[in-house]
């Protein structure tokens, strides 16, 4: 499903280079559920954005589903991105103004769906996220955990071949962060690859397969769970 | 995407910022309705003038002394003319296709009746003023047709000049003195009104001849011919020519056709229009600055959306027509409430001015809702642009 070859990806910041990531080679197979750990700056946000096809590396080769998706021009990188992967951010990224109908209801209206297909489909996604009676609610009256719920439904309304999140559980309560996690393992479990970032272990630890990154390097690829 | 979700989503963002969007789409509104109130102005000021050329009927040519292209009333004679001359006039009036000939000679003068004296336009014409200039006689009748040497000393009043010097009292054969000469008044002309600077109502008619002697003049100031509608204008202008060239030996004399005339002064007044239209487009622009302003302030505010947009899959394309739709309503809404401003703002300036000429051109209301929609468009590229290049990833991060 997504394969990596020695991925390097160099910042130049005044005289001095940094590698954020240096020489990463990487396989997931289709419907892995993947946790990348590791320190700040070891460089595993990255890796998650050059897998998401938001960031370009430097150097080395990228895979996603047989295509070489290395050099690809910025609109099949957004296509891709439309059809294919979805994101789960740790601030949400919801737009205020909107509902949280209307935000699930945005990567669809993006895609071009007829109104009322789109509206099937959010009504269908937010009754199984529990939150029907949050439809017409604006962000600044949802809870942390029914944000990223909407969030996550906004992830998946595209139905995607991989979720990306990003420290999901980072901005929530231990409780909310239970209920986000469970969320994410039971899409796992229908089918979809789900790349999970956390610097959390335990939370790590909840993954059949734990990559751990140092350096810009990985530094550990063990199953587990 | 379909336009429609575009415009519906330009529409979300415009809604969710109401005051400073109604703020932004008045600047525009200003401008548009300054467009449209300039422009109905220059529009009925150029009907009312092509209105008052056109009061003596359409079918008129003018004959004037001197081989000049200048119209308006007709006085300079070039040193090497010949008069034109009452004889010229009857030569006219005998080509075929001319209806009525009026030759004229103008001045002023004062005018005495009884004990009152007033200084008025003295028309010096033939009998067929009521013809050819389209005025009406409301009492007694107009000059009778007679030959210009022996014409009788009789007087026909403007309306104004009677009520002045006879009030209520019926002037019909009393004896009024232009000049110092006598004449008898037989007829009271209709209102109507100012020409040009000239009060036509403050003006006595008289014979021809007998003017050309009281001014001493030698030339007539104009010959004025009625043709029959379906005349052809070049044929009738050809034998004008034919016949004035044979009696002067060249040609010293031009004729102007009311076509010529309200050709000039349409496009004079079309210049006129425009110059306005182009006076209120100075505060279009100043509202273009405002859509500018608030676009680039509005992608600067939305950077992380703009990063969201891209991560969900939104292209280039799209995020830059999402904000150049957004610059286009804005723009657009804030035009159609200038258009409704500016035809609300007219109907009460004729109610309070009622003499202004004023007359809403749908083609310009129309012209200025698509010239709003193109500052939109012009004041929303660059705000649209920045937007579109923007990395996403470095736009998430700006949260």
């Amino acid at each position: 499903m997504i394969r990596l070859q020695a991925i390097q990806r160099k910042f130049v910041v005044g005289d001095q280079t940094v590698y954020a990531l240096n020489g990463v080679s990487l396989e997931v197979e289709h419907g892995e559920y993947l946790s990348i750990m590791g320190p700040s700056g070891s460089g595993k946000s990255t890796l998650l954005n050059i897998i998401g096809l938001l960031d370009h590396p430097t150097s080395g080769q990228y895979w996603l589903a047989g295509k070489d998706v290395t050099g690809l021009a910025d609109e099949e990188r957004a296509e891709i991105r439309r059809e294919k992967i979805g994101f789960v951010f740790q601030l949400f990224h919801l737009v205020a103004r909107l509902t949280a109908a209307g935000n699930v209801e945005l990567p669809l209206t993006l895609a071009g769906l007829p109104r009322p297909e789109r509206e099937e489909r959010v009504r269908e996604l937010l009754a199984a996220y529990g939150l029907t009676a949050r439809a017409r609610h604006l962000p600044g009256q949802l809870s942390g955990g029914e944000r990223q719920r909407v969030a996550i439904a906004r992830a998946t309304v595209t139905r995607p071949e991989i979720l990306l999140a990003d420290e999901p559980t980072g901005n929530l309560d231990r409780s909310s962060g239970r209920e986000i996690i469970e969320l994410l393992e039971s899409l796992n479990r229908q089918g979809l690859t789900l790349l999970l970032v956390t610097h959390d272990p335990q939370l790590g630890r909840r993954a059949a397969r734990q990559v751990q990154m140092r350096d810009g390097r990985i530094s550990g690829d063990g199953r587990g769970g | 995407m379909p336009f429609k979700d575009v415009i519906g989503l330009s529409w979300g963002a415009l809604m969710a910022y109401r005051m400073r969007s109604l703020l932004t789409a008045l600047g525009i509104s200003v401008g548009i309705a300054a467009v449209v109130l300039l422009t109905s102005i220059g529009e009925g000021v150029h009907r009312f003038v092509l209105a008052e050329f056109t009061q003596f009927g359409t079918n008129l040519l003018g004959v004037h002394p001197g081989k000049t292209a200048t119209f308006g009333v007709s006085g300079a004679i070039v040193s090497n003319v010949r008069p034109l001359s009452l004889a010229d006039g009857e030569a006219l009036a005998r080509i075929d296709g001319v209806v009525a000939v009026v030759p004229v000679v103008q001045g002023n003068a004062l005018v005495e009746a009884q004990s009152k004296g007033r200084r008025a336009f003295v028309f010096g014409v033939g009998s067929a003023v009521p013809t050819v200039w389209k005025i009406k006689v409301t009492t007694g009748k107009f000059l009778p047709a007679e030959d210009h040497g022996t014409a009788r000393a009789f007087a026909v009043l403007g309306s104004k000049l009677r009520d002045e010097l006879f009030g209520g009292a019926n002037p019909l054969g009393q004896r009024i003195r232009v000049g110092g000469d006598r004449y008898r008044v037989i007829g009271v002309m209709e209102r109507k009104g100012q020409f040009l600077g000239f009060d036509l109502d403050d003006a006595v008619y008289l014979p021809a001849g007998r003017t050309l002697e009281l001014f001493n003049r030698e030339s007539l100031m104009e010959i004025d011919l009625l043709y029959e509608p379906g005349a052809s204008v070049d044929r009738l202008v050809a034998d004008i020519k034919r016949v004035l060239v044979s009696r002067h030996g060249h040609e010293d004399f031009t004729i102007i056709t009311q076509k010529q005339m309200l050709d000039v002064l349409g496009s004079i007044l079309d210049v006129l229009t425009f110059a306005v239209a182009a006076l209120g487009s100075i505060s279009l622009l100043v509202g273009g600055v405002g859509v500018l302003t608030i676009m680039t302030i509005a992608v600067t505010e939305r950077t992380s959306e703009i990063g969201l947009l891209r991560a969900l899959g939104a292209e280039r394309g799209q995020i830059a027509k999402l904000f150049l739709t957004e610059a286009v309503v804005l723009a657009g809404v804030g035009g159609l409430g200038g258009l409704a401003g500016g035809i609300a703002l007219g109907r009460i300036l004729r109610v309070l001015v009622p003499g202004l000429p004023l007359q809403t051109s749908w083609a310009y209301a129309l012209a200025g809702e698509l010239l709003a929609i193109a500052v939109g468009l012009a004041a929303g590229v660059l705000p649209a642009r920045r937007a579109a290049k923007l990395d996403p990833l470095e736009a998430l991060r700006a949260e």
